[in-house]
């Protein structure tokens, strides 16, 4: 009798949670959708991971060379045309998608990742860990990050995304260290954290329970821009002609065309595509990142 | 009180006198001593980095220099270790030493692939030419940006700020070597209106105070200066705007206006003059996002400053020169951040009692 109870009160329990979990995230996703900033650049943002994982599969790339076919114009068969080597540009796009989302993927988790927990730290600490955290975030953020993303890309032999998003991902936490720390630090004034000081809780606790919950909106919107940046690092890195693993990438891509010659105009036409794309993506994120903004902290709205 | 302090010890006044002036001017002495610290870890972090370089260059070094003066190799390596500033054999503490030796010698560093060549003499030619296009288009882009950005705070509901909004979403999402990359194209390579390269045109006028030289200037700095105006006039636009949206809320805009003066009136003379002041900070964030911005777009513009150097030197694995080129930017980075940091407490003095 016991153990029935038990049972049929769990299950019940079990409902409960999952229907207060689907009503929560249906309220979720209301107020998420709520902004057409948000819908606009988030849809587009889908578009492109649906390209980058079934676009492959549908449009397959294929690198041999057809000399026969070089620089030809767009037509049905070859949407964006053929480079200098025959190549078509439109899958050549469809295949470098996925090599760029993946390194602004990779580098936006461990740039968050790094700046959050530095920043929470050396928030809710204070003291000599505080200094020695400042200290270091000045050193990054004085130092220009692109020369050093340049050398680093030099010296260390780039083969998978994941190197790359390390090096890019190194010199970019700094700028979120700093704001997660200002925010922390207010927040660390404010009476729940107070009372759960007097109640003896653990560091720990505090930190990830109580802290990161409170700055985890912040913290959404700088995982996106966070992307962005990482796409305007590693889309630079390729153009100078650095990290090339992946020739279809869309820096990769727009560097060839530019070695080739712009004097071309022919050239001109392939680098444009890759261009556009990266143009719409940047947009696409930003949107997202502003409309998240408006939607997560309503107080600035005003702006 | 005039008795106590004349009945002091000599000594002891001075103490408190020094006491009392570092007291008054501690932000300053703070922000000095911050920026010191920082240049020294950027330093030590720099080092680290040149110790990640492979160390065959020294070696092909070496046996360059072998080559060249007919010396054994053992002399050769040794004087290539000390032309070079760095020698991968030595434990880190002696190559610390050496390297900061170097640094306070004022050596940044010597090519290894070209002979007369060092971060010194590169710096000496060519960061005339970065800081003329970086301070032209900073300063263009500021007046454009706090123009705009003032009129569009006043009407927030209109189309301008509509447009406005517009520019600094675009201008802020792409990346500003691909705007570079799109004025070369179009303006270079189709319309052929202006030179796809270098900084003036070597063939026809000399380097020089005259009126040739400085048009040719002008003529080649304009598509570099026009695409960094374009991305950091949004910048501007934003922080000004933003900035001009707290001071409207002020209640001395409030009594201006019942006094009845002109949106224009206060425009000028009430909302711009106090909205300037927390964006002198931002000249210290722009100089370093210009400064090393430069690398990929003067390698766009094929423009001979410091930024093509670095882009160039790095591919050629020049690596001796580039740590040196890259210090240097940060020096000047912290420099920049340090006199604005000095410079706005005088400018702004609620900063200091704060």
């Amino acid at each position: 009798m016991n153990r029935t109870t038990t049972i049929r009160s769990g299950a019940a329990a079990a409902g409960r949670f999952f229907r207060e979990l689907g009503c929560s995230l249906a309220r979720g996703c209301r107020k998420f959708f709520s902004n057409t900033k948000t819908i606009v650049g988030f849809s587009i943002i889908v578009f492109f991971i649906l390209v980058a994982v079934f676009g492959p599969l549908i449009f397959p790339y294929d690198p041999s060379t057809d000399m026969a076919n070089a620089y030809l114009m767009p037509s049905w068969e070859h949407p964006f045309g053929t480079d200098w080597l025959g190549r078509d540009v439109f899958r050549q796009v469809i295949a470098g998608t996925g090599s760029v989302l993946e390194v602004a993927f990779y580098s936006a988790v461990f740039t968050v990742v790094i700046g959050t927990v530095l920043g929470i730290v050396s928030g809710y600490l204070g003291g000599w860990v505080d200094k020695v955290i400042m200290a270091v975030t000045n050193i990054f953020l004085s130092i220009p990050s692109f020369p050093i993303y340049l050398l680093l890309a030099a010296i260390v032999t780039i083969n998978t995304p994941v190197s790359l998003a390390v090096i890019i991902s190194i010199w970019s936490w700094a700028g979120l260290c700093r704001a997660v720390r200002v925010q922390i630090m207010s927040l660390k004034e404010r009476d729940f954290i107070q009372i759960c000081t007097v109640m003896h809780m653990s560091k720990a606790h505090i930190i990830f329970k109580e802290l990161l919950p409170n700055v985890f909106s912040y913290v959404a919107i700088n995982f996106v821009m966070a992307m962005r940046n990482a796409i305007m690092a590693s889309v630079g890195i390729m153009l100078v002609g650095l990290a090339a693993y992946d020739p279809t990438n869309w820096g990769a891509i727009i560097n060839a065309a530019r070695t080739k010659g712009l004097m071309n105009v022919k050239n001109i036409y392939i680098l444009l595509y890759p261009l556009v794309c990266i143009i719409i993506f940047q947009i696409s994120t930003l949107l997202l990142a502003n409309g998240l903004d408006e939607t997560l902290n309503p107080r600035l709205k005003v702006m | 009180m005039q008795a106590t302090t004349a009945a002091r010890p000599r000594g002891k006044r001075f103490l408190a006198a020094l006491g009392a002036f570092f007291q008054k001017y501690s932000y300053f002495f703070a922000k000095i001593g911050i920026s010191v610290l920082t240049l020294a870890l950027s330093v030590i972090a720099l080092f680290f980095l040149l110790r990640m370089i492979p160390g065959d260059i020294v070696e092909l070094y070496a046996l360059k220099l072998q080559n060249q003066q007919g010396i054994t190799f053992d002399r050769a390596y040794e004087l290539a270790a000390q032309l070079l500033n760095y020698d991968p054999n030595e434990n880190v503490f002696q190559a610390f030493v050496r390297y900061i030796g170097g640094l306070f010698r004022g050596e940044l560093g010597t090519s290894y692939l070209e002979t007369g060549v060092s971060a010194n003499s590169l710096i000496a030619t060519r960061l005339p030419w970065t800081l003329f296009i970086s301070s032209v288009s900073l300063f263009l882009s500021f007046f454009i940006g706090i123009a705009v950005g003032g009129y569009v705070a006043q009407k927030r509901n209109g189309v301008a700020n509509k447009v406005a909004s517009g520019f600094i979403a675009v201008s802020g999402s792409v990346p500003d070597y691909l705007v570079a990359l799109l004025l070369v194209i179009v303006f270079a390579y189709q319309l052929k209106w202006f030179p796809a390269q270098n900084n003036y045109d070597a063939f026809s006028v000399t380097p020089g105070f005259n009126l040739p030289f400085i048009g040719s200037v002008l003529y080649y700095a304009f598509l570099p200066i026009l695409s960094y105006t374009i991305v950091q006039t949004g910048n501007w636009i934003l922080h000004m705007r933003g900035s001009c949206i707290g001071v409207l809320g002020e209640d001395y805009i409030l009594a201006a206006r019942a006094r009845g003066l002109s949106e224009r009136t206060i425009r000028t003379k009430y909302m711009k003059k106090n909205a300037l002041l927390p964006l002198i900070t931002q000249f210290g964030v722009s100089f370093g996002a210009l400064f090393g911005g430069a690398t990929l777009m003067e390698s766009i513009f094929n423009y001979p400053g410091i930024g093509l150097e670095i882009s160039n030197r790095i591919i050629s694995k020049d690596y001796m020169v580039v740590q040196g080129l890259i210090f240097f930017s940060a020096a000047m980075v912290i420099l920049v951040n340090l006199v604005v940091d000095l410079i706005y407490p005088l400018v702004d003095p609620r900063v200091r009692k704060g």
